[in-house]
């Protein structure tokens, strides 16, 4: 199959169309069709993605099974995977079919709903596959649209007002980020990402209005490009818009949102800032790492006296990129893999979490922590799940968020022990607030006449989540698929990415060495 | 034979807890206690044949990453086989015990299934220690370390109706992550310098690491010394020591086997143990070795005088636990990790027993805790009477003075301690702390045996009259346990505490001749060097301790003073004899003494109000700041000013669009268009992309 990548990509967009042309009504039977038909175009999606990963070599640190056509205008098309991506892509592979069937009791236009969903699914894919600037620029802002949509129309009450916030956020670092591509265009005369990774961007000092600008266009570059990926991850203190957007969206946007739309940023960081403005990232690291740990002991702290189940969970996913931000920009092996690990693992955790309250509030319709306690009683199946990744959240050996966690630490100590404590510290916090929630809402006696009659987890429910009980636990014991599917790739980029600072003008690297 | 020990309480606990609804309650709590009784037979095959040659047996790749890399792998040497035993027998007779101990607990609806949940947590938490003893690197042994947590929090909050017990649970884990903090921070500097987290690479490493460098925060640390101080920060939350001791009292929320299992031999002397197993670098850590004396020695001091007030029986043992692992460290600080492992081995058995019996007498009295409302139960419960008063006899360290080993375990190990703190610093403050500590520990233990067994009954008459003997699945460990606490000293003495070459040879090393050099500077503060025919010969990491030839506190500690023998001795007299009176001959003097000495009382029974000032200085203010960052952080600065910007510049694009409410989604559309379209205009106009 040469065109494999196009067909996984674009598989959940045909079922859209499908859906947009042919299914007609509003009834029972055709929502039932709309949510079958989602289901299948994204299980069948999943079940072809997985030949990507037969196929994928990672030795080869290069991109593999490209396709390459000439568009329209001089554009091209260009797609491809290495080992940084392929993971990106399998975890959206995955997930989509999870969330789309803890979808399955919405009720109010369903039809619309699956399309958005469907959409999203192709527009994330490609970002995660796109070879060229102009592409991976169409899919990861488009891929905003239909988001800020199952904000806006299934969302709760304050849906207007998050949706806005997101948008707003997002909106200032696109703008960035589009300058920034006129600009490398400029420079490198090439929009092929795979060029771009060989050109050397300028990295002489200069200044504009009297201002010296260390790392010269290498530094521009990657500030406009870290405006955009800074919000996505979220990074503090652009993270503003994350707890208001899980707490309006439904539970599968949450879903999505968390597990997957997150890792645009870190992904980003990874595919355009260190390999093409080394410099550049050199010259922020120290901010850039100062940031990560503020973000993870600052967000720990809030997320601690939250009253909202899904504020709280949102404040610590914001922790957990934290390490992701810092493990990147370690620059080290170690940091990376972590990093890496650290946003997949991330990805069924979070995920699960969301799931989780999705689980109650479908029965309760109610989010604050304080309407719940004592769910124990009645729901035993659950309370052992929420067990599970709370303890995975809290990054429990042998679940997966240990492994990504302790790498990027591993990775950060080697670079600035000062960042390594205060990041190190977060394993406190989180077991505080992460427990104190659990004690909450699961433990002590069940008092509440409304929970009284509470039923436990559903067939349906138990089956979407048995997938992310599997991989959670299996990649905390034996992460090797992960680790060896990523390490080749990542020694590259990492010995590529020293060997450029190495080579940097003299003048930058003082100032790397002073750091 | 080690893998199947090291999995078969993992299958029980999985059979056990998710196989119950197929097989049946009790068929689930059998399968799970077969599985542990196996895992003990082997153990003591292991054990009783273990040459001392270290093993390892890889089972599965797990972390790699650059140069970092680890498998999950079986490690198996003295220490190793001596924590096997330890573990796998208490935990096979506390599942035994708990058949009878957790039949028709009140805390329970009737027909509620709550024990398969319980024997599978015990199962697990077995593995999971098992895991950590049998590791053959750091972070192996960190999982099981973690893993012992959650099962430790899972068992703490096993009434998890009880807003005590969760609280309980919580304070356990938290604390205990502290203590993780630093074991993190310690894997983390071991790896920066030795490229490895394998325990072999490691200990070939040390004798370098003495004389490396690290720049650590603000300064330059001798790597070892930071290394060994930053592993000793976990071992001190684990292993509930001063300042991180404060969760230990409140996990007696647990049901008792779990108290007699978990917080009393097995998992909190994880510290001691990986203080032990870390031995190659505490030996090249002598500022970090003085550290740990002085925690180990305070807490000893400190706990015993908590003890001597407080009113819960179980409270009571578990300040005697935190006295005691007080003891292990300063043994293994001043550098004889035989003694840390022999009084953790006793020890082991002896505090069980005095759990489990504690639990009979709680059962008897329809779990009643308060040992004010104790008293006279001595002919109510007579082996239960029996049992406790063997335990109290080990644990006070009754034996034979001057013959060492010719008494009951604790008498053999205790003293074992007490001399190798005086060897490693005559009249100093370890050696003080210890003496006193052991006064307190004979006064709070026969306090308890006076208020709960003699005297009249106090308390609640009904309860009284139905006080009733255990079963015999409960008395059965107590009588295992009580042979352990009788005899486990007097036969192991030798291995432990023995001569040099006897120790050496038992934890799997070989011995020289010692120097003449050194036996001269032995000769200067000790009197019979020319007694001193051995020394370790072993590199660092070829044995399973290490003992640098610089060290001999072994040889040392068998011949210090006379009176220094009789100390622990004559301390246990006295304390005897101060609870005797003050419970037997004149029960008003511990009221009198009470109310006379009102602030010292208020402050031993307030456990010197650590849990007040780290409420005031770290729970409240943590909460403070956190609703701080988030109201103001996040509300007022952070999305104050984004408003700001919001105001004026994104409404009137939003208008320039349209439709008010959803407008921004075309904006944003919009400028991507247009954005796109300038910049394929702009590549068009310029040649294409290529």
């Amino acid at each position: 199959m040469d065109n494999l990548l196009s067909i996984v990509t674009f598989l959940p967009m045909l079922a859209a169309v499908i859906l947009l042309v042919f299914l007609r009504g509003d009834d029972e039977a055709a929502n039932k069709n709309a949510k079958w038909l989602s289901l299948i175009a994204t299980s069948a999606t999943f079940l072809i993605s997985l030949f990507i990963l037969f196929q994928f070599d990672p030795q080869n640190t290069g991109f593999q099974m490209v396709e390459e056509v000439e568009w329209l205008l001089g554009l091209q098309y260009k797609m491809g995977v290495d080992g940084i991506s392929v993971l990106f892509v399998m975890l959206t592979t995955f997930m989509m079919p999870l969330v789309i069937a803890a979808s399955w009791d919405v009720k109010h236009r369903v039809k619309e709903y699956m399309i958005a969903f469907l959409l999203l699914e192709t527009l994330m894919l490609g970002v995660f596959m796109a070879l060229d600037l102009v592409l991976f620029y169409l899919f990861f802002e488009a891929g905003l649209i239909p988001m800020f949509l199952i904000i806006g129309i299934w969302g709760g009450a304050n849906r207007i007002y998050a949706s806005f916030k997101f948008f707003l956020y997002t909106f200032l670092g696109s703008v960035l980020m589009l300058v920034a591509m006129v600009g490398m265009f400029a420079d490198a005369g090439t929009t092929d990402i795979e060029q771009l990774m060989t050109h050397q961007f300028g990295s002489e000092t200069f200044s504009i209005l009297g201002v010296q600008i260390v790392g010269g266009l290498q530094t521009l570059l990657f500030i406009a490009f870290f405006a955009s990926f800074a919000v996505k991850m979220p990074m503090w203190p652009v993270h503003t818009w994350l707890p208001d957007a899980h707490v309006q969206a439904p539970t599968a946007g949450s879903v999505v949102l968390a597990a997957i739309l997150l890792k645009m940023g870190g992904y980003g960081f990874l595919r355009f800032s260190l390999p093409m403005f080394p410099v550049g990232a050199d010259v922020l690291t120290p901010l850039i790492l100062w940031m990560s740990v503020i973000a993870i002991v600052y967000t720990s702290l809030v997320a601690l006296v939250q009253e909202d189940m899904k504020k709280l969970i949102a404040y610590s996913s914001v922790a957990h990129m934290g390490y992701v931000t810092m493990g990147i920009f370690a620059g080290n092996q170690q940091g990376i893999d972590g990093a890496i690990f650290q946003m997949i693992s991330h990805g069924f955790i979070s995920g699960a979490l969301f799931l989780c309250v999705g689980v109650i509030y479908d029965r309760m319709h109610t989010r604050d922590i304080d309407a719940y306690g004592g769910l124990v009683n009645r729901m035993p199946a659950y309370a052992l799940i929420f067990m599970l990744f709370t303890m995975a959240n809290v990054g429990l050996p042998g679940t997966s968020g240990f492994i990504g966690e302790f790498l990027t630490l591993v990775g950060i100590f080697q670079v600035n022990t000062w960042v390594a404590l205060f990041a190190t510290s977060g394993v406190i916090l989180s077991a505080a607030y992460a427990l104190w929630l659990y004690r909450r809402v699961v433990m002590g006696d069940l008092i509440k006449e409304s929970l009284k009659t509470i039923t436990d987890m559903s067939r349906r429910e138990r089956a979407i989540f048995a997938p992310l009980v599997i991989a959670t636990i299996l990649f905390g014991v034996y992460p090797a698929p992960i680790l060896d599917t990523i390490g080749p790739s990542v020694e590259a980029l990492v010995s590529n990415y020293q060997t450029a600072l190495a080579e940097a003008p003299s003048a930058v690297t003082q100032v790397a060495v002073n750091h | 034979m080690e893998t199947l020990i090291l999995f078969s309480p993992l299958v029980g606990a999985l059979l056990c807890g998710f196989g119950w609804k197929f097989i049946g309650e009790t068929a689930a709590q059998w399968v799970a206690t077969g599985f542990l009784f196996l895992a003990a037979a082997l153990s003591w095959i292991v054990f009783l044949t273990h040459d001392g040659v270290t093993e390892t047996i890889n089972i599965l790749r797990w972390i790699e990453s650059g140069t970092l890399s680890t498998e999950w792998a079986i490690r198996l040497d003295r220490l190793t086989a001596i924590m096997l035993i330890v573990i796998t027998t208490v935990s096979a007779l506390v599942h035994l015990y708990s058949f009878g101990y957790m039949e028709g607990d009140p805390q329970w609806k009737e027909g509620e299934s709550y024990k398969p949940r319980f024997f599978a947590y015990l199962s697990f938490f077995t593995f999971a220690m098992l895991m950590l003893v049998t590791s053959d690197n750091l972070i192996q042994m960190f999982f099981g370390w973690e893993g012992v947590g959650v099962a430790s929090y899972l068992l703490i909050g096993f009434y998890y109706r009880k807003p005590s017990a969760n609280a309980a649970a919580i304070k356990a884990f938290v604390v205990n992550r502290v203590g993780d903090f630093g074991f993190l921070l310690g894997i983390f500097a071991i790896y920066f310098i030795v490229d490895s987290v394998r325990f072999d690479d490691i200990f070939a490493y040390a004798p370098t690491l003495a004389e490396t460098q690290l720049t650590f925060l603000w300064t330059d640390w001798n790597a070892a010394n930071l290394i060994a101080f930053l592993l000793f920060i976990g071992a001190m939350g684990k292993s509930a020591q001063l300042f991180l001791h404060t969760w230990l009292p409140d996990a007696m929320e647990g049901p008792t086997p779990v108290s007699a299992l978990i917080h009393a031999a097995t998992m909190v002397t994880a510290g001691v143990f990986l203080v032990c197993r870390m031995s190659p670098i505490m030996e090249y850590a002598p500022e970090a070795m003085a550290f740990v004396t002085f925690v180990g020695a305070s807490t000893a001091f400190f706990a015993a005088t908590v003890g001597l007030v407080q009113n819960d029986i179980k409270r009571v043992i578990a300040y005697s636990t935190c006295s005691q692992l007080g003891y292990m460290f300063v043994a293994a600080g001043v550098g004889v990790y035989s003694v840390a492992m022999f009084h953790l081995f006793t020890h082991a058995f002896f505090k069980a027993m005095l759990f489990l019996g504690a639990g009979s007498v709680i059962h008897a009295m329809h779990h009643e805790q308060d040992m004010r409302n104790y008293g006279g139960l001595r002919k109510k419960i007579p082996y239960t009477f029996w049992a406790m008063m063997i335990g109290t006899l080990a644990i006070t360290g009754v034996g034979i003075p001057l013959t060492g080993w010719i008494g009951f375990a604790g008498f053999a190990s205790k003293d074992a301690v007490i001399e190798s703190a005086y060897a490693a610093g005559p009249m100093g403050y370890a050696f003080w702390m210890l003496v006193i500590a052991a006064l307190f520990t004979s006064f709070y233990s026969w306090r308890l045996m006076f208020m709960t067994f003699y005297g009249k009954p106090r308390g609640d008459k009904h309860t009284h009259e139905h006080a009733h003997e255990s079963p015999k699945v409960m008395l059965i460990p107590l009588g295992v346990l009580a042979l352990g606490a009788v005899f486990a000293g007097a036969i192991w003495y030798g291995s432990f505490f023995g001569k040099v070459n006897e120790v050496v040879k038992f934890f799997g090393g070989t011995y020289g001749e010692p120097t003449a050099e050194l036996v001269e500077q032995v000769a200067e503060r000790s009197p019979k060097a020319s007694e001193l025919h051995y020394v370790m010969e072993n590199a660092p990491g070829e044995a399973a301790i290490y003992i640098a030839p610089e060290n001999t506190i072994l040889h040392e500690a068998h011949y210090v003073p006379t009176w220094v023998k009789l100390s622990p001795f004559i301390a246990m007299l006295i304390g005897l004899g101060t609870a005797y009176v003050f419970y037997i001959r004149d029960p008003s003097i511990p009221k009198r003494l009470a109310e006379n000495q009102r602030p010292l009382y208020q402050f031993l029974l307030n456990k010197w109000y650590f849990d007040e000032i780290y409420d005031f200085i770290f729970v409240k203010p943590a909460s403070a700041v956190g609703r701080l960052l988030w109201k103001r952080g996040d509300g007022n600065v952070i999305d104050g000013s984004l408003n700001g910007v919001a105001m004026g510049f994104i409404p009137m694009l939003t208008r320039l669009a349209g439709k008010a409410q959803s407008g921004y989604i075309f904006t944003y559309a919009f400028f991507m268009v247009i954005g796109i379209a300038a910049l394929i205009t702009w590549m068009t106009l310029s040649g294409g992309a290529h």
